[in-house]
């Protein structure tokens, strides 16, 4: 009954968006091209720079299109929990919390950007080159870290755009404070975390954990040591992580659900 | 409508300027949520420039370190000035037709958006432009200007980069006369004005063919990259003041066409019945 009541929400969705074909053609393509910009740039750093924190353009280019692909799902799941801002403030929130169904669910469902598949789809078109261009020796194991690591980075992705968001029931005016974490998120798992200095590499990489959505799984697919000594078996923990991510992104959620006392407007 | 026995004062401008600089110093928690953001992006930016010197190189595309680091921490900055990414106010009074106030008003939309904008730059300049400086000058070592005139230069290039900003953001914003939404040519001007404009990396990472191209046939690198350029001093003098000539350039051709475009899409307006 649940579950039907959300595929009912997402379908109306769905076709609503797709209804003016033109429009959404358009918004297709432009989602496309921000994934294209992203390769882009690391092609173009490759260009004035043979490595760039020890990394050849082989292995930074499968970090990138792991990370874009990764953020192209998360974004597309649940990105649009950004503009919780919007709906605190006119007042939109106040309607999902009276229905029998989760907010959280609802917000998703609700704002899903199909239009953002352009990018999903990108995304995954780079993943298969960046590995073939690799050279990945694929074993069983191997395809199943490369088939589970966008998932897993989608969901940390997802997870910070969730826990930003819910800053947004303390301080509503919080502005463009999320996107440094999450668009800054995917700038920072684009390229090797040996670039970074000390302390914001322990911030973004281990604190928040963006060293799983492309780092060490690159490692580990390319069967490449870590520079910083990290065992070789991080590669695999990507899931733990994500799921650890998500846990304490719905806990920051439920905590801001029961602070929140509307606007009153 | 537009009576010449109230032509446009200066005062006029400068209340709109005023007003624009009013407006943004209100939203003081939005000002530090942006500097914190842009200082954020100043690392991760900085960092791949960083690391592109380790690799070998002692000047990368004509930088040494501290002018990256000052072109990538001032860049931050510089976002907020010139306001590179902005809501689309306009257009949304496009398309619900609340722009018939802004005509019904003695001074042309144009003229009343640059006098509000350029106040907003005003204050702009002395929040979301020193912030993030002063972060990036704590932790790095930023180039200091070796001449007393580049400062003098900057101000006017930064200047010159907030009207090519504003005209384009305009033009963005006109297209919803036609569209009724700007949100496509949003999109256009948001992927090209980043990596075409210096922000992600400078132009001069392309091919000198290529850069050269770009700042004098488009207008994206006449916001970001030529003041920074002019701020660490790279190239010659002479090759400086060239810069400048094309920003003006710009600026010309750009407000040109912002006027075109409003005279032709308030036609259109009057055809949909406003």
């Amino acid at each position: 009954m649940r579950v039907a009541a959300y595929r009912y929400l997402l379908g109306a969705q769905v076709r609503s968006q797709s209804q003016y074909r033109a429009s959404f053609l358009a918004d297709v393509i432009g989602s496309l091209m921000f994934g294209v910009i992203d390769v882009a740039g690391v092609v173009v750093v490759f260009r004035v720079t043979p490595t760039l924190g020890g990394f050849g353009f082989a292995e930074v280019f499968l970090m990138t299109a792991l990370a874009g692909c990764a953020f192209a799902l998360g974004d597309l799941a649940i990105g649009n929990v950004e503009r919780l801002r919007q709906y605190i403030r006119s007042g939109l929130l106040d309607a999902l919390l009276v229905r029998p169904l989760s907010s959280l669910a609802q917000l998703a469902v609700m704002d899903v950007a199909t239009r953002r598949v352009g990018r999903v789809a990108f995304g995954v078109v780079m993943v298969v080159v960046a590995t073939a261009y690799a050279q990945v020796a694929l074993t069983p194991a191997r395809l199943a870290l490369l088939m589970a690591t966008p998932i897993a980075g989608a969901m940390i992705f997802g997870a910070i755009f969730v826990a930003t968001a819910t800053v947004a029931f303390w301080w509503v005016e919080s502005g463009e404070i999320a996107n440094g974490l999450t668009y800054g998120g995917l700038t920072f798992a684009q390229y090797p975390i040996t670039i970074y200095g000390a302390l914001f590499r322990r911030l973004f990489a281990y604190a928040i954990g963006f060293a799983f959505v492309a780092y060490y799984p690159t490692l580990t697919l390319l069967e490449r040591a870590d520079p910083l000594g990290a065992p070789p078996l991080l590669g695999y923990a990507s899931p733990v992580v994500a799921t650890a991510a998500v846990i304490a992104a719905g806990l920051t959620w439920r905590a801001g659900v029961r602070h929140y006392r509307s606007t009153g407007s | 409508m537009r009576g010449d026995d109230r032509a446009p004062s200066a005062r006029a401008y400068l209340a709109l300027a005023a007003a624009g600089f009013r407006r943004y110093a209100t939203y003081r928690q939005a000002m530090v949520a942006a500097i914190v953001t842009n200082s954020v992006f100043g690392f991760l930016r900085f960092a791949v420039m960083l690391a592109v010197l380790d690799a070998g190189a002692r000047t990368v595309a004509g930088y040494d370190e501290p002018q990256l680091a000052t072109f990538v921490w001032a860049g931050q900055g510089l976002i907020g000035v010139v306001l590179l990414w902005a809501p689309l106010d306009l257009a949304e009074r496009i398309r619900t037709g609340d722009v018939i106030t802004d005509l019904l008003r003695p001074i042309d939309p144009v003229w009343q958006l640059l006098a509000a904008d350029l106040g907003r730059a005003g204050y702009a300049a002395i929040t979301r432009f020193v912030g993030p400086v002063i972060i990036g000058a704590l932790v790095f070592e930023l180039y200091a200007p070796q001449r007393p005139m580049t400062y003098a230069l900057f101000v006017c290039s930064a200047l010159l980069a907030t009207v090519v900003c504003f005209g384009c953001r305009y033009l963005v914003n006109a297209a919803a006369y036609w569209l009724l939404d700007a949100r496509g040519p949003n999109m256009f001007w948001t992927l090209t004005s980043g990596i075409l404009g210096g922000i992600y990396f400078p132009v001069w990472f392309f091919p000198d063919a290529l850069a050269t191209a770009l700042i004098v046939l488009t207008p994206f690198p006449s916001v970001i990259q030529i003041p920074l350029d002019v701020l660490v001093e790279r190239g010659s003098a002479g090759q400086r003041l060239a810069l400048l000539g094309v920003q003006a350039g710009w600026v010309v051709a750009i407000l040109a066409l912002c006027r075109w475009v409003q005279a032709r899409g308030e036609r259109k307006l009057v055809i949909q019945g406003g």
